[in-house]
C-alpha cells in the first residue's frame, strides 16, 4: 500500500479507465475537480478499498462512477441522506458526496443544512456550474442575474444562494471553496477537508462551457475559467458575509473552519456521560 | 444458526407498534432512520430505545425521503436496516424505495396504514394504501407486501419481512392498520419469532471478475461489501451485469426479467395465507389485516347458522397468492371483499375469480373498522341470493 502511494500521481491508476470515453463534454470543470479529488485521496494514502464515493444525478452526479472504489450513485438531491447512513452503519469508510448546485442546492437543500448541522465526518463537493447541464441548462440556484438559461430566456432574475454562506450558517465545521484553475490549491483543500473531523463543505467553481457558457457567450473553456479568476478572491471572510446573494468577490480557500465535535464522537462522549451518570447534573 | 429470539422469555403486554420494533431487534436490524409520524411513531420511539443496547444506529432524519436514503446507504453498508412511517410519508419514501428495487438492496419499510388521500385522518384506521404498496414508485419493480392481523403477528412478520428481503435482495414492506399497530395484546415472545435468521449471500471469489448483478440461477446475485475489495458500482440507472449504466435493449429487458422473476422464481416461499372453513364454502370471504379479524368472527357465526361460508386470508398482499386463492374460488358461488377502502384489493379478486362467480365489495372509508356484523349481513345476503 505504502509503496503504491509513493508513486508519482497517475490518475490512471485511480480510474476505471475502461469506461472512458467519458461523459464530459469538451471544456467542462468537472474532470478537474475529478483529478483534485483522486490527487487529494492519492497523497492521503486511502486505499481504494475504504473509499466510497456517493453522488446524486446531474454531470456531478455522473463523475463519481469513474472513481475506482465503492462508488454509489443515488437519486437526485439525496446523496447526502445515503452517505448519512452508510457512513454511521460503516464508520471505517472514507465516505465523499459528489454533488451538483441543483442537487446540492435545490431539490437536496434540506438535506445539506441537516448535514452541517449535526457535523458527521463527511467530506461534501458541490461542483457548482451554475445551471443543470445534463438537462440541457435550466436555471438553477446559484445562476447569476441576468443569465439565459432555457427556463429564464428573458435572463435570470432570481437571487442566488451563496452556498458556501449557507454550509456555514447550517453549521458545517469546516467550510471552503475553490476555482478549478487552482487545482494544486484545489487538491489541498480537498486533503484538508477529508482530514477534518467533521462535516466539510466544499464549493468547487466549474464551468460548463458546453451549454450555460455558450448560451451566454462567456467564451471558451480557458476563458471562463480566467473570469472566474479575476471574481474570487485568495482570502477568507470567516463566518461573515456581508452580501450573501452577491457572488462576486468572493474568497477561495477555507473560509469555515472549527473543531466542534464530530457527530459520532458526540453521540459516544455522550452515552457514555449517560452511562457515567455525570450528565443532567 | 442464528435464532431469531433471543428475548428474555416472558410473556408482556406490547402494543403492536411495540412488537414490531422487537421484532427488527430480533431479526437482527441495527439501524432505523425516521420522521416522526401518526400512527407509526412509536416504532421509532422504541427503537431509539432497543437500538444502543445492541450497538446499532438510531438517527431521526430531516424527512422522510432523507430517512429511506439513510436506510438504503446502511444497507449498502452491510447492516440489516429498516424505517417506519404512515401514508404521506410512505408516499415521499417511493422515490429512494424504487431505487431499492432497482438495486436490490435489502430493507425493510413499515407502513402504519391512516386514513386518506393527503393528511386524510392520522390517528383513524384505513387500508388505503394497498396499491399504493404495490405501485407506488414508478416503473415496473419487485416488492413483498405483508400484512399481519395481530400484535404476535406483527413480531413475526417483522421476522420473516427481514428473511425475506436479505435473501432476496427486494425491499419488504410491512403494511399494519392503526388499529393493530395501537392494539395491546399478551404476546409470550418465548413461543413467537422462533424462526431462523436469513442472511445475506455475499461476494466472495476473486474481484477481478466479479459481476454484482450477475444472472444467477436463483435469480439472486450475491451482494458486495464495501471494504472487502470488490469496488463495485451502484445505480438507478439500468445497468448491466457489471453494475454499471447500460442502455442496450437486451441487457435492460434481461434486468428487468429478472429482478421481477426472482419473485415468481421464489414465489413459494414468500406467498403466504390462512384458510378458514374455506373448503365447501359457497361465500368466500378475503379479508386481511384487522378486517380479516371481523371476517372470522364473521364467518364462524354464519357456520354456526349453519351458512357455508369461508375465509381466506392473504397474509402475503403482493405478490397475491393468486394459485391458492383460484382453487379456493373455483367452487365458491360468491366472493365477499370487505376493506378499509373504496376497493382496491377486490380488482386483483376480480382477475382471479371465475366470470360466474359474484365478487361482492364491502366498503367503509369513514375512519372506523368493519364490525363482525356486516361482514356476517353480507354473508347472509349473498346465500339467500344464490
Amino acid at each position: 500500500m505504502i509503496e503504491e502511494s509513493r508513486q508519482k500521481f497517475d490518475i490512471r491508476n485511480n480510474l476505471r479507465t475502461e469506461l472512458f470515453p467519458h461523459f464530459m463534454c469538451p471544456g467542462c470543470g468537472h474532470g478537474i475537480a475529478l483529478r483534485a479529488l483522486l490527487w487529494a485521496v492519492h497523497e492521503l494514502e486511502i486505499s481504494k478499498d475504504q473509499l466510497a464515493i456517493v453522488s446524486g444525478i446531474g454531470c456531478s452526479g455522473r463523475t463519481g462512477a469513474y472513481i475506482d472504489a465503492t462508488t454509489i450513485h443515488t437519486t437526485h438531491g439525496r446523496p447526502l441522506a445515503y452517505a448519512t447512513g452508510l457512513k454511521l452503519a460503516r464508520p471505517d469508510l472514507e465516505v465523499i458526496v459528489i454533488t451538483g448546485d441543483g442537487d446540492c442546492l435545490a431539490i437536496g437543500g434540506n438535506h445539506l443544512i441537516h448535514a452541517c448541522r449535526r457535523n458527521l465526518n463527511l467530506t461534501c463537493l458541490m461542483l457548482n456550474n451554475e445551471t443543470y447541464g445534463m438537462t440541457g441548462g435550466q436555471v438553477s440556484p446559484t445562476t447569476r442575474n441576468e443569465r439565459f438559461t432555457t427556463t429564464t430566456p428573458l435572463g435570470n432574475y432570481e437571487p442566488v444562494f451563496d452556498a458556501c454562506a449557507l454550509a456555514s450558517g447550517a453549521g458545517a465545521s469546516m467550510v471552503g471553496r475553490e476555482i478549478t484553475m487552482h487545482v494544486t490549491a484545489l487538491k489541498d483543500l480537498i486533503k484538508e477537508g477529508i482530514s477534518h473531523q467533521g462535516f466539510t463543505f466544499l464549493e468547487i467553481l466549474s464551468d460548463c462551457t458546453e451549454i450555460y457558457g455558450r448560451k451566454n457567450e462567456l467564451g471558451e473553456s480557458a476563458e471562463m475559467v480566467l473570469s472566474q479568476k479575476a471574481e474570487y478572491r485568495s482570502d477568507s471572510y470567516g463566518n461573515q458575509v456581508e452580501e450573501p446573494f452577491q457572488p462576486r468577490n468572493i474568497g477561495t480557500g477555507v473560509l469555515t473552519k472549527n473543531d466542534r465535535t464530530e457527530y459520532m464522537e458526540a453521540c459516544r462522549l455522550h452515552n457514555q456521560s449517560k452511562q457515567s451518570g455525570t450528565a443532567n447534573s | 444458526m442464528n435464532m431469531a429470539n433471543s428475548h428474555e422469555n416472558k410473556i408482556q403486554n406490547l402494543q403492536g407498534n411495540h412488537a414490531c420494533a422487537l421484532g427488527a431487534i430480533a431479526a437482527g436490524c441495527r439501524f432505523f432512520a425516521g420522521y416522526p409520524i401518526t400512527p407509526s411513531s412509536e416504532i421509532a420511539e422504541r427503537m431509539a430505545l432497543e437500538l444502543p443496547k445492541v450497538e446499532g444506529t438510531f438517527i431521526q432524519m430531516e424527512d422522510e425521503i432523507a430517512s429511506m436514503g439513510a436506510v438504503v446507504g446502511a444497507s449498502i453498508g452491510g447492516v440489516k436496516a429498516m424505517t417506519a412511517t404512515s401514508g404521506p410519508g410512505f408516499s415521499l419514501k417511493q422515490e429512494n424505495l424504487g431505487y431499492a428495487a432497482a438495486t436490490e438492496v435489502p430493507c425493510v419499510i413499515i407502513n402504519v396504514m391512516r386514513g386518506g388521500p393527503s393528511t386524510g385522518m392520522p390517528t383513524r384506521p384505513a387500508q388505503g394504501d394497498i396499491m399504493q404498496a404495490r405501485w407506488g414508485t414508478h416503473g415496473d419493480h419487485p416488492i413483498i407486501v405483508l400484512t399481519p392481523c395481530s400484535v404476535r403477528e406483527i413480531y413475526e412478520l417483522t421476522i420473516h419481512a427481514f428473511n425475506l428481503s436479505e435473501s432476496l435482495r427486494v425491499p419488504v414492506l410491512v403494511l399494519i392498520d392503526e388499529v393493530i399497530g395501537h392494539l395491546i395484546e399478551t404476546i409470550d415472545l418465548s413461543l413467537t419469532g422462533t424462526q431462523a435468521l436469513a442472511e445475506r449471500r455475499w461476494a466472495s471469489g476473486p474481484p477481478k471478475d466479479f459481476k454484482p448483478y450477475a444472472m444467477t440461477e436463483d435469480g439472486i446475485p450475491p451482494m458486495p461489501r464495501p471494504g472487502d475489495g470488490y469496488r463495485t458500482h451502484t445505480t438507478g440507472l439500468h445497468h448491466s451485469e457489471s453494475g454499471f449504466p447500460t442502455q442496450n435493449p437486451a441487457e435492460v429487458e434481461r434486468f428487468i426479467k429478472r429482478i421481477l422473476g426472482k419473485l415468481e422464481l421464489h414465489r413459494e416461499r414468500i406467498e403466504n395465507f390462512e384458510t378458514l372453513e374455506c373448503e365447501d364454502a359457497e361465500c368466500l370471504v378475503v379479508a386481511y389485516g384487522i378486517t380479516a379479524r371481523a371476517a372470522k368472527r364473521a364467518v364462524k357465526q354464519a357456520r354456526a347458522e349453519g351458512i357455508k361460508a369461508g375465509l381466506f386470508r392473504p397474509v402475503t398482499l403482493w405478490p397475491f397468492p393468486e394459485e391458492a386463492f383460484r382453487a379456493l374460488a373455483a367452487g365458491a358461488a360468491s366472493v365477499l371483499v370487505p376493506e378499509m377502502n373504496t376497493g382496491q384489493l377486490i380488482l386483483e379478486i376480480e382477475r382471479h375469480c371465475p366470470d360466474a362467480t359474484r365478487v361482492v365489495p364491502l366498503n367503509r372509508f369513514d375512519g372506523e373498522p368493519i364490525a363482525p356484523v356486516q361482514i356476517l349481513k353480507k354473508i347472509k345476503e349473498q346465500v339467500s341470493h344464490d
